[in-house]
């Protein structure tokens, strides 16, 4: 396995969280993993991305340019890295904030009303987790589990009440990606 | 301890804790501000000291003091941080006391931009202050390094009684990568020459913290003894990374962040039938000139990779001593180069030589 990675979307929609999650349980699982924020004077509802790679080899270049996978979770998102991912690759974004379609016809697209998902579980905050199941169905890299595992080591055990809700919220996005 | 994800800077603490730093002095500056934060939660639990000086210049003279004591400490800052600690570093240097100093570099110059920079090389490999001094600096390139080379410069500072540079960059300080942390046991050190509190009959002579010798003829004798430590840590403690290099037609020279995308970018050349191999300088001062002259006598070319306009590749010039050409690629302003350029640069390289 060598799956490169972008997350993108605004600051506050957990598009950090969510591409550490991803390198956890790459690294859970024995994979070589990097995670890597484009960092800059950013603040809540300005723009946020990072590079993940999880490989099984050791991880070279920590900046992906070329993406197998790239999460958007706005519109500015999609526009600035519709053109990264690698023909054939895979682009997953929120279509409850994304109206316009994606461009290109050498890649797979696939839309996830994220929020409207989170809604009907009674919170918003699960968006990413909604997302994160999909990315994790449309990869076949990991499973629920793995994902869950991964959000109880970053967050430690006190958060333990959080766990049922963002599992729910990670298996409505594996579905939705089923289709 | 098992795997964990852990930034750079963080690691980069951690690890300068479990080599038994009890002493950090610094202020803050992007990209390496998470040093500071995690140490001034993580120093209290282990009965050391974090201070947040009122500017740079406190916090190197600070790291003069405690290190005159022989206590383990360290700063970090960025580059416009490092540029005012150079006065200090020059007078530790003189001195000759043991300390860390965490660079973790940011475009220049000026205040520049926040972004991952190597344009402060020359500056870290140069002295950077006044006088004829060394100091060895790590560039590692990779989270786990970064914890390893931090555990080392303690070592290394100890051993020789010098200032030690850990060289940086924003990616290694921002990066989360997994990091096993060593099992760290710290040699045993003679520290007799420490500052420690003199008493009539305790049994040894005042230890005395200095660097000015205002007698010409003491003064060269005091340099020419600094140089013969310098001497002795370029014998002893050089360190590089070969990859690729045994039927190497072409090698590629970068380090730190800018070697492992040079990694990447040789195994896709490798892939498309060029012979070309990687060399990693690990320490950047002592510089790896031998297995640079070595490889200069075997390849038709050599590509210098840096995020700068060019400061390593006069290293490479001189140890490569006209055995080979060496072009350059770089990016600067806090512009990481991607596998492509690299790529690119490589071919370009084969095409011409």
């Amino acid at each position: 396995m060598n799956l490169q990675m972008i997350f993108a979307g605004f600051g506050g929609q957990g598009v950090l969280l969510m591409g550490q999650l991803i390198a956890y349980a790459g690294m859970l699982s024995g994979k070589e993993v990097s995670w890597m924020p484009a960092y800059g004077p950013e603040m809540r509802g300005g723009s946020a991305n990072c590079s993940v790679v999880v490989s099984d080899e050791p991880v070279g270049s920590p900046k992906v340019e070329d993406a197998d996978v790239v999460v958007a979770m706005n519109k500015p998102s999609m526009a600035a890295f519709e053109k990264s991912v690698v023909p054939g690759g895979l682009l997953i974004y929120n279509s409850s904030l994304i109206d316009d379609k994606p461009k290109r016809a050498d890649i797979r697209a696939v839309p996830v009303p994220v929020s409207e998902i989170s809604s009907e579980l009674g919170s918003p905050k699960v968006a990413n987790m909604v997302m994160l199941g999909a990315v994790a169905k449309l990869t076949g890299a990991f499973s629920a589990e793995e994902l869950v595992d991964a959000l109880r080591h970053k967050l430690g055990s006190a958060k333990e009440g959080m766990m049922q809700m963002n599992r729910e919220a990670i298996d409505r996005g594996m579905a939705v990606a089923e289709g | 301890m098992n795997r964990q994800m852990m930034k750079g800077n963080e690691a980069i603490a951690e690890a300068a804790v479990q080599a038994g730093c009890r002493f950090f002095f610094g202020y803050p500056i992007t990209p390496q501000n998470e040093i500071p934060e995690y140490m001034s939660r993580r120093l209290v639990e282990v009965g050391g000291q974090f201070v947040q000086a009122e500017s740079e210049v406190a916090a190197i003279n600070m790291v003069y003091g405690a290190a005159g004591t022989g206590a383990r400490s360290m700063t970090s800052s960025s580059s416009p941080g490092i540029s005012l600690k150079q006065e200090g570093i020059s007078y530790i240097a003189g001195a000759e006391l043991p300390c860390v100093i965490v660079n973790i570099v940011r475009g220049g110059p000026g205040l520049g931009s926040i972004q991952p920079a190597q344009s402060d090389y020359y500056q870290a490999t140069r002295g950077g202050g006044h006088g004829d001094y060394r100091m060895p600096v790590y560039a590692p390139a990779s989270v786990q390094e970064a914890v390893e080379l931090t555990q080392r410069a303690f070592d290394v500072a100890d051993k020789y009684r010098t200032p030690v540079m850990i060289l940086g960059d924003g990616i290694i300080g921002q990066m989360m990568e997994p990091v096993t942390m060593p099992e760290y046991t710290a040699p045993a050190f003679d520290r007799s020459w420490a500052a420690t509190g003199w008493k009539e009959g305790c049994g040894r002579e005042r230890a005395v913290i200095n660097s000015l010798y205002i007698q010409p003829d003491v003064l060269e004798k005091h340099v020419n003894k600094l140089a013969r430590k310098y001497a002795a840590i370029s014998e002893n403690e050089t360190m590089v990374e070969e990859l690729y290099m045994d039927d190497a037609e072409y090698a590629v020279v970068a380090y730190g962040t800018t070697a492992r995308i040079a990694l990447t970018a040789v195994r896709r050349a490798r892939e498309d039938g060029v012979k070309v191999g990687l060399i990693r300088p690990v320490t950047v001062w002592p510089f790896p000139e031998k297995a640079i002259e070595d490889a200069a006598g075997r390849v038709k070319g050599m590509l210098a990779v840096e995020m700068s306009l060019g400061q390593m590749i006069d290293d490479v010039r001189l140890a490569a001593r006209d055995r080979c050409p060496v072009r350059f690629y770089g990016r600067t302003g806090g512009i990481v180069p991607g596998v492509r350029e690299i790529h690119a640069a490589i071919h370009a390289m084969k095409e011409e030589l």
